[in-house]
Order: C-alpha cells, then structure tokens, then sequence
C-alpha cells in the first residue's frame, strides 16, 4: 500500500489518518522495532521511523534527547534500514524522517535504493526544501518514493504552491512556529495553513508538531486529513508498551471522533 | 571599489558559491531568509545604509584599524610582516564590524529582538554591544563548556544587557550553541533577527557576513601599498567559521599574485582526531543550513571539533572558503595547539601585543610559511582580535601563576 493509498482508505472512512513518530534506536534497535509494532498494532495508520542526528535543530528537548540516547547506544544509519523492514514485514507502513546531512553522506540514490528495498514508502525532510532537492526528485522518481516536504505558517503562497508540487503522498504542516515537542493546545496557525494549502492542491494535508491526545487529534482531523504525533510517543516509551499502545489508542479514537464535523 | 559593491565573487541568486552554500533550512525559516536577502540586497545599495555603517566604524568601532609593521616577530618568521589590527577595534575583534552592520539591517526590518550564538565570547560581546548601542534586545546562546571556559566574556555581556543562555545539550560548544539558536529563531522568527556570527550559515548570511568585513581588507590593501609600496606576497589569516579571513581575503582576491593562506584549527594534531581542521580533514555535507566542508563520521553525523581556542572550536566552515579551496584560489593547512600557543607568546614578547588565540593560529602559520617567502617576501597577518579574553587558558598553559615563563 502507498502513503496515498494510506490517505485514501482513511478518507473512505471519514476520518484522518493517524501517523505516529518514533525514532529508529530508541530506546534500543530491537526496542525500536517493538514499539513501531505495538503502534501499527494499536492504530497508526502510518509510522514515521526517525533517523537519529547529531545536530536536530527541528526538534525540541524530547526527540534531541532520544536521538542522544539511540546514538550514544551505538545507532549507525545501516540499522535504519533494519528496522523500516522490520515495520514492512509486521504489515506496517513507515516514512522515514531524517534530516538531510545523513542522506547526503550515505548517497542520495544510495539511500533511496535501500530505503526502498527496505519497503519504506518515503523521505519526510524537515530540512531540505524543494529549491535544495535536486538529487532526491531524481532518485525519489528512480526508486519509487515518496516526497514529503513541509509547509509552515510563514510559508508564502508562491511556496507553498511550488513546495506541494515537489511533494507526492502527503504535505507536512507544521501547526505552529518552532519545533517539535507536546502542547496542551492546538495552534490557531494549523487550520489557517491547512486552508491556504487547499487553495493550492489536492494532495493531502497532515498536521504535526504539538499534539499530544486524543482530543487535540479530534480536533486537528476535523480540518487536515492526517495527525502527526512524535513527542508523545517518545515520552510514552518511557512508561513502557502499554502506554504507547494506550495513547496510539487514544489518538486512533481521536482521528475517527472528527469526522461529523469534515 | 566599495565595500557593499557586487563582485564577480557573489554567490548566485539561491546563494551557491560553485556547488557550495545555498539553504539547508526547514521551510519556517525561509520566509525570514528571504526577507533578509531582499533588505541586504537594497540596503548595500542605499546611501543612506551605507554611510550609517561608515559613520560607526569610525566613530564607534575606531577604523580604520592600524596596520603594523613587526619587525622583531618577523625576526622569527623569515620575512617581513605587517600585523592588520583587527585586535584594537571596539570590543577587541573583527567582529565588531559585521554585528554593526546587522544591527542595523534588524532595524530596517522592524525587527526589536536580536539572538546570537558565540564560541569565545567575542561575537557574543560585540552582539551585546551593538544592540545596547542600538536599542535592540539581546539573547546570546553559548555553549556550557564555553561559558566556564569564558567566564569574563559572560560577565561582559549581561552587563552590557544581554540574557546569556548556557546551552547544555550536544557537546556543549559552538555548534550546539547554534541549533539552540535556530531553535528560538524558528520559533519567534517575526521578531526576532539571528545574528549569526560567521560566514556561514544559509544564504544570505556567507554573502552579508563577508560583506561587512569586506572592510579589513579594502583598508589593509591600501595601508600595505602605502607603507610597502607593494602588494604582500600572502595573506595569512585564521579559520575557524572563516568571517575575519574571507573578510580580509576579498580585499586581494583579484590581486592573483597574492596568496590567500587560511589556517585552521590542529588541535592536539590531525592524527589524534582531536581538531577543528575542517577544510584539510573533512567532508562535503551539511550543517547549519549550507553545504561545505564539514566534519563528520562515515554515517553523517556531526563530529566534535576540538581547539585550545573555544573560536575556532568549530566542525564547519563557511562555504565559500570551501569553495576557494576547490578552485585553488585560497589554501588551508592546519597548527597545533602548541604551535598556536608559542606564537602567542612569541607575539607578546616580541612586539608588546597579546594576540587572540585564533589570531595566534594565523601568526603560527605565518612562522612556518616565512621560509618559503624568504627575507625578501612580505606579508599581512589578520590579528583578529586581542587575547584579553584568553589570559586564563595562557596562565593554565604556561603555568604563570606558579612563577612560569612563556
């Protein structure tokens, strides 16, 4: 199944998809794989794997603590690949988030290659705009992958045009300014962003950055058709399965609870 | 030629200097990147911007800065040497030069809040400086490890107004010093203006940056010519992000015949892997928002640069150094620690001036290019900036508080 095919079985549900977050390593690879499972097990209708980088400056204290955690534990880029399989063959789908400077090392083409023998289905890039993104047009088209760029609140009109036709599968909204971490409430910017990127495209729209519960993703899928939740479960692996399980619950509810209001 | 003037050596429209540069930035920030490349590109061009910039570099920064002649250092290089004095400008370095001259752009754009990072304190004191002078609210964000080993430079700062802001995450230096302020720029991005402190950074920081030092060597051209009655056979000037060399640097870059020689940071040497020597040991990738020089592991990620000068503590490098480098019109070669520290004595002994460490770098590389030079060579070391700052690493170093000598 593709990440528009993700989207599309969740809109014939009315209702937006779920995409979870968690990074590759952490707490360990094998810990890793446990958790993206009970994620899918519990709801997610698409997991975003991390590749942990040394300097993450998208991410909050949470995610840069995790990717601290997976790389001093010995994380080397080979294990990413490792995992996005492991996620494959439990009949998950999983999107790779990474930062770009890892891609480039690795090889553009390279990566994409064992991305896609992997079954990752694509790249979210927080830092590598479609201006920058030659070499990956290239060898997202090679080797069948997924773009998927972001858009923000301070995004022009001419980008965020430019920025949805260089993307396929979903476009990113950050819901507010500033990075990754959990909010306690959902961005007045996130429903004002959504709105101009429908002016823009048909492609569809998933919102992250903040959200945290079932309710805030109840209130994120009444305007936007997929709900990105990283810190959250990042935090949630501290307490261990059941509390992963029970907040992808939590979400899974939340993304479903919206749709009288699509 | 002016020092706002369009050269042949600007970066294209997207700010890549060959297949260097360019913007490695999450979308958010594009919008204020942009603003800012619009005001820089009529700001350069307005009279009005420009004298402003001049009126404070001779009223507040004190340039021109002297241009030296060190006849009894030279003893020990083997040619003749001129020191450019970047070490008596206001705040004690170049970087006075380049913070004015942003200052001024925040407050073309309406900007109110002003947030930096700074290794050694320097740049973090000439923030501080700028924006007391210009009414601007200053956030520095320096590493831990930096603040201990720069105590007194923290202490300048919050006196001067600004809030310092340890950063505990990373490594504890520059670079994490740098995320930490990306971070606040991506998050309070309409009111703020991040005052990057080198010549690096996504377009159009490596193009302003190098602009507003421009001046260090448009002066120190002519200053040579009227003191030498010719052009100096190399400029030497230190590495770490690369604004005080490419600012120097530009003042010749046409003038073929002269070297440019950028040195970099050795640490305990580069077979220890205990060093900053980014252009001579790294690799492509990218880092802060453009592509250069980085150092880095086989699997992409950031490596920790290691110097005896938190200034130069740095695993990158500004991009269009990188692209000197490819196309042989700059070189890079690194020093030592040790080889810094001895010529940051043999300064202070020689001719009655402390250097920075950094700029020690620079001196270090002038002792080992002067034979090749020969006694009828010449050439401008970039003193960027007096070594006040750095007495407690000298005291530790020579052990002067027991009675040692350097």
């Amino acid at each position: 199944m593709s990440v528009s095919e993700v989207f599309a079985s969740a809109r014939a549900e009315s209702r937006a998809a779920l995409i979870g977050y968690l990074p590759a390593g952490f707490p360990t690879v094998p810990g890793s794989k446990d958790y993206l499972r009970s994620m899918v097990e519990s709801g997610c209708d698409l997991v975003e794997v991390g590749l942990p980088f040394s300097d993450p400056v998208m991410d909050g204290p949470t995610i840069q603590a995790a990717a601290e955690q997976a790389l001093s534990a010995g994380f080397r880029v080979r294990d990413l690949f490792d995992v996005v399989s492991s996620v494959a063959d439990t009949g998950g789908r999983a999107v790779v988030m990474t930062y770009w400077n890892p891609v480039l090392r690795y090889g553009v083409d390279a990566f994409a290659r064992d991305l896609a023998a992997a079954g990752g289905l694509g790249i979210i890039t927080p830092d590598l705009v479609p201006d920058e993104a030659d070499d990956w047009m290239a060898a997202s088209e090679a080797h069948g992958l997924d773009r998927i760029f972001l858009v923000a609140p301070s995004s022009t009109e001419e980008r965020i045009d430019m920025t949805a036709r260089a993307s396929s599968g979903f476009l990113y909204a950050t819901a507010v300014m500033g990075v990754t971490g959990a909010r306690d409430v959902v961005s007045s910017a996130a429903p004002e962003l959504v709105a101009r990127v429908r002016e823009h495209t048909s492609i569809p729209v998933g919102v992250g950055l903040g959200v945290r519960s079932g309710a805030q993703a109840a209130e994120i899928a009444g305007f936007a058709d997929g709900v990105i939740v990283g810190s959250a479960f990042v935090s949630a692996v501290a307490e261990g399965d059941g509390a992963v399980r029970a907040l992808a619950a939590d979400l899974a509810k939340g993304v479903r609870s919206a749709a009288a209001t699509v | 030629m002016g020092q706002f003037t369009p050269t042949p050596h600007d970066p294209d429209a997207r700010g890549h200097f060959g297949p260097w540069g360019g913007r490695f930035v999450p979308e958010a920030l594009i919008a204020a990147v942009d603003e800012l490349a619009a005001e820089y590109d009529k700001a350069r061009l307005d009279p009005e911007f420009v004298n402003e910039f001049k009126r404070l570099l001779k009223d507040f920064a004190g340039r021109p800065s002297l241009l030296t002649e060190a006849p009894k250092f030279a003893e020990h290089v083997g040619t003749r040497v001129f020191l450019k004095r970047e070490d008596l400008n206001h705040t004690g370095s170049h970087k006075i030069n380049n913070v004015l001259g942003q200052a001024l752009l925040t407050k073309r754009m309406g900007k109110k809040r002003v947030i930096a990072e700074t290794g050694a304190g320097q740049h973090g004191v000439a923030t501080a400086t700028a924006c007391a002078l210009l009414g601007l609210d200053c956030v520095v964000y320096m590493g831990e490890v930096d603040t201990e080993r720069q105590a007194l430079n923290v202490a300048r700062m919050r006196l001067l107004g600004a809030e310092v802001i340890p950063v505990k995450s990373g490594s504890r230096t520059l670079k994490d010093a740098i995320n930490e302020a990306l971070r606040d720029w991506v998050t309070n991005v309409d009111e703020t203006h991040y005052l990057l402190g080198t010549a690096a950074g996504p377009h159009p920081f490596p193009l302003l940056v190098r602009d507003f030092h421009r001046v260090i060597g448009i002066e120190a051209r002519e200053q040579i010519l009227e003191k030498a009655g010719r052009l100096p056979d190399a400029v030497v000037a230190c590495v770490g992000g690369g604004s005080n060399a490419i600012g120097i640097f530009h003042g010749f870059i046409d003038d073929t015949d002269v070297r440019l020689v950028g040195v970099e940071p050795g640490g305990s040497g580069l077979d220890s892997g205990s060093h900053g020597a980014t252009l001579t040991a790294g690799t492509p990738g990218s880092l802060h928002g453009a592509m250069s020089y980085v150092m880095q592991d086989e699997d992409g990620q950031i490596t920790e640069a290691h110097s005896i000068s938190a200034g130069l503590d740095y695993p990158g490098v500004g991009p269009e150094h990188s692209h000197l480098k490819d196309i042989g019109r700059a070189e890079y070669f690194p020093v030592t620690d040790d080889e810094a520290m001895q010529a940051f004595a043999l300064l202070s002994r020689t001719e009655g001036i402390i250097p920075a460490i950094e700029s020690s770098h620079a001196l270090a590389g002038a002792l080992k290019l002067g034979p090749e030079l020969g006694p009828d060579g010449l050439l401008i070391v970039n003193l960027s900036g007096r070594g006040d700052k750095d007495m407690d690493t000298a005291v530790k170093y020579f052990g002067l508080a027991d009675g040692g000598q350097a």
